[in-house]
């Protein structure tokens, strides 16, 4: 793994890991239902035991989400968010918590806006990297040079259809955490995490990984448990969205409480 | 390095594979398999067999003198696959594709449709095959072309209304690659243009090159010459990269793509990706797309759905910065004039798409005058769009239409 400059996404990880637990990073979309209850939600997020934040910017084609998130960030595209939007958000979350933000985007707003741009306007408004699930490492020249250049980190996707040398890859390219998806499938809560997931976090572990979160299909403390059982942290989505939809910012608040209890201590942790 | 050799993943600073890495074991998969059988005598001479006895190969080619009187009496020749089995050139690639899915032991087929051609045609394969279908369809689309989604049923086909985003071929595309990522062990995803992640646009082109090959070799013999220009209509460019790719190396050949400029490609409601778009990432590839100071996709239109996509595939992009293709506009009102011209002319009525490409061959025409011979893909009938020229031409009786 990278270690160019000092993650503090990795930091915050591995100190939660140190006091025998784990991460939870928790997903919210920029500007859904609104620009500020969505920095406000983001803050309830740290507010609640959220570790990291994944801020997510509305794109047109999210081929990646299923319908929760698809539908917020259409929402928020309806709206009238603008990418500017989400420099705005960073720094207003930001400058109300230590909680790290990383932002989750589609590739082509970052080659629209300028990469290098991008890059140093994430930096001025306190962002911490880049989460891309339509860019691999293979078509990531320009990303791979604009983080060294700023220290900004980049996590990159590793799946269950991977191949070693692809999983090595993303641990290799990755900074902050290798994003380790635990189905082959889109985002969305599920009933049962796939025990795939569990292959995939010691695979990367073999491949050298010491910082590897879990993402896909985790909604409730106990999934949460059940993934810090054997990966650094544990990426909730969906079920964030779904309590701001239906009931605000106290909701969020509610379930980000109750998903930060998976991380601690408990007689069922395995 | 002849232009024809461009194997990808890059044409240019286009192509690549922008995708979730989920899809990336698939997308490997699906390269190993098609690197092999292009060269595999056995599979080349099964799709051979299938292109004789069931799509209907060689299309012919149709000189059309009468049309020719309004593209300054220049030579104008068809190639007609609008003849083909399922009524047009998708069927190329989709009887191509399902072949390697059956040697990839898949059982399961999806694909994404916008006018239905390209649904009807994956619908078709699957039944030939015995394979299980699913095909996604803007749900705008499945209420403008409710006979295909007939007949993608009652060739055994799901077809699945997309209500999300646009809900037009676009997201049709987004959750066919959703299901993909979610079933890769069972399903192809049996993409319908030259778009999409390596190596779908040079394996959709390759199975389409069939076009060109063929229409090369009949205009010489018509003509005893190579045509001065080949014209196609250009959405996503599969039937305009079926047909010049037999002719990138002929440097006296001109090569013209028509992309739909719907009201027109001044106004907003267009799909001329190519003439008002720029270099961006969507559906797996960079190329040229439709898209605002952000980045988002920009909602196309034309009157053709089979061309209302704010893509175009890699290679088009870069044929066109390059030079050695031109792509022009066409609005909606030149190609239904060039729909009702070669009905009455020539007794053929062809696609709404087709018909971009006729009327592109109509300025054409008029331009190079009549010592020119030009080579135009009717790549498709226009039966399945008498509703929409029913209404553009008020042809429907008013009591029959109540």
């Amino acid at each position: 793994m990278s270690t160019v400059g000092t993650s503090t996404v990795e930091t915050v990880i591995a100190e939660r890991k140190a006091a025998g637990s784990g991460a939870l990073v928790g997903y919210l979309p920029v500007g859904f239902p609104d620009f500020q209850t969505s920095v406000d939600a983001a803050v309830a997020l740290a507010e609640n035991g959220v570790d990291v934040i994944e801020l997510g910017l509305p794109y047109s084609d999210p081929v990646m989400d299923g319908t929760v998130i698809q539908k917020a960030t259409q929402a928020a595209l309806a709206g009238g968010f603008k990418l500017a939007h989400g420099f705005d958000a960073v720094a207003a979350i930001t400058a109300r918590t230590d909680v790290p933000v990383l932002v989750m985007t589609y590739w082509n707003p970052v080659l629209q806006y300028g990469v290098d741009r991008f890059s140093d306007d994430l930096v001025a408004a306190g962002g911490a990297g880049l989460i891309t699930p339509d860019l691999v490492a293979d078509e990531a020249g320009l990303w791979l040079a604009a983080s060294e250049r700023t220290g900004l980190d980049r996590v990159f996707l590793a799946a269950p259809s991977s191949t070693d040398a692809r999983l090595a890859q993303a641990v290799e390219m990755s900074r902050g955490f290798v994003y380790a998806v635990s189905t082959m499938g889109i985002t969305g809560a599920r009933s049962d995490v796939d025990t795939a997931a569990r292959t995939l976090v010691a695979r990367l572990r073999a491949a050298g990984a010491t910082s590897t979160c879990v993402g896909l299909g985790i909604s409730t403390a106990d999934q949460v448990r059940e993934v810090l059982g054997y990966a650094d942290g544990a990426i909730v989505g969906s079920a964030l969205v779904t309590a701001l939809a239906d009931g605000g910012v106290e909701a969020v608040a509610r379930t980000a409480a109750a998903l930060a209890a998976g991380t601690r201590l408990t007689s069922s942790s395995t | 390095m002849a232009l024809r050799d461009e194997l990808g993943p890059y044409f240019g600073e286009y192509g690549g594979r922008y995708v979730p890495e989920s899809l990336i074991a698939a997308l490997d998969e699906l390269d190993s398999a098609y690197q092999l059988a292009r060269t595999d005598t056995a599979f080349q001479s099964e799709l051979a067999q299938l292109h004789a006895t069931y799509t209907g190969r060689p299309s012919i080619i149709t000189e059309v003198p009468r049309f020719a009187q309004h593209a300054g009496n220049a030579r104008v020749i068809l190639k007609r696959e609008d003849l083909n089995h399922t009524g047009s050139h998708k069927i190329n690639n989709v009887l191509g594709q399902a072949l390697l899915a059956k040697r990839l032991g898949k059982r399961r087929l999806i694909a994404e449709t916008g006018a239905g051609q390209h649904g009807v045609a994956t619908a078709t394969a699957a039944a030939l095959f015995g394979m299980e279908c699913v095909v996604y369809m803007g749900e705008v689309d499945t209420e403008r072309q409710a006979l295909n989604v007939a007949r993608m049923r009652l060739l055994g086909a799901t077809v699945i209304p997309v209500t999300t985003g646009s809900r037009t071929l676009k997201d049709a595309i987004n959750d066919a690659l959703r299901d993909w990522v979610a079933n890769v062990d069972s399903t192809h995803y049996l993409l319908g243009t030259v778009a999409g992640p390596h190596p779908f646009p040079v394996m959709v082109r390759d199975f389409h090159k069939i076009i060109g090959e063929e229409a090369r070799a009949q205009v010489l013999e018509l003509t005893g010459r190579l045509p001065d220009a080949v014209t196609a209509c250009v959405g996503g460019g599969s039937n305009a990269m079926g047909i010049f790719h037999a002719f990138l190396d002929d440097p006296d050949v001109a090569l013209y793509g028509y992309e739909a400029a719907g009201e027109g490609h001044l106004t907003e409601r267009h799909a001329a990706t190519i003439t008002r778009g720029r270099p961006g990432v969507l559906h797996g590839a960079r190329s040229y797309m439709l898209q605002d100071d952000d980045g988002q996709t920009i909602e196309s239109h034309s009157i053709s759905a089979g061309l209302d996509y704010p893509g175009v595939g890699p290679e088009h992009a870069w044929l066109n910065d390059i030079g050695r293709a031109s792509y022009l506009p066409i609005t909606d009102d030149e190609a239904m004039e060039a729909l009702r011209l070669l009905s009455r002319t020539e007794g053929i009525i062809p696609a709404i798409e087709s018909a971009h490409a006729l009327a592109g061959t109509m300025k054409l025409g008029r331009e190079l005058g009549p010592d020119a011979t030009i080579l135009v893909n009717l790549s498709g009938r226009g039966d399945k769009d008498m509703e929409t020229a029913g209404t553009y031409f008020e042809l429907f009786d008013k009591k029959a239409s109540e």
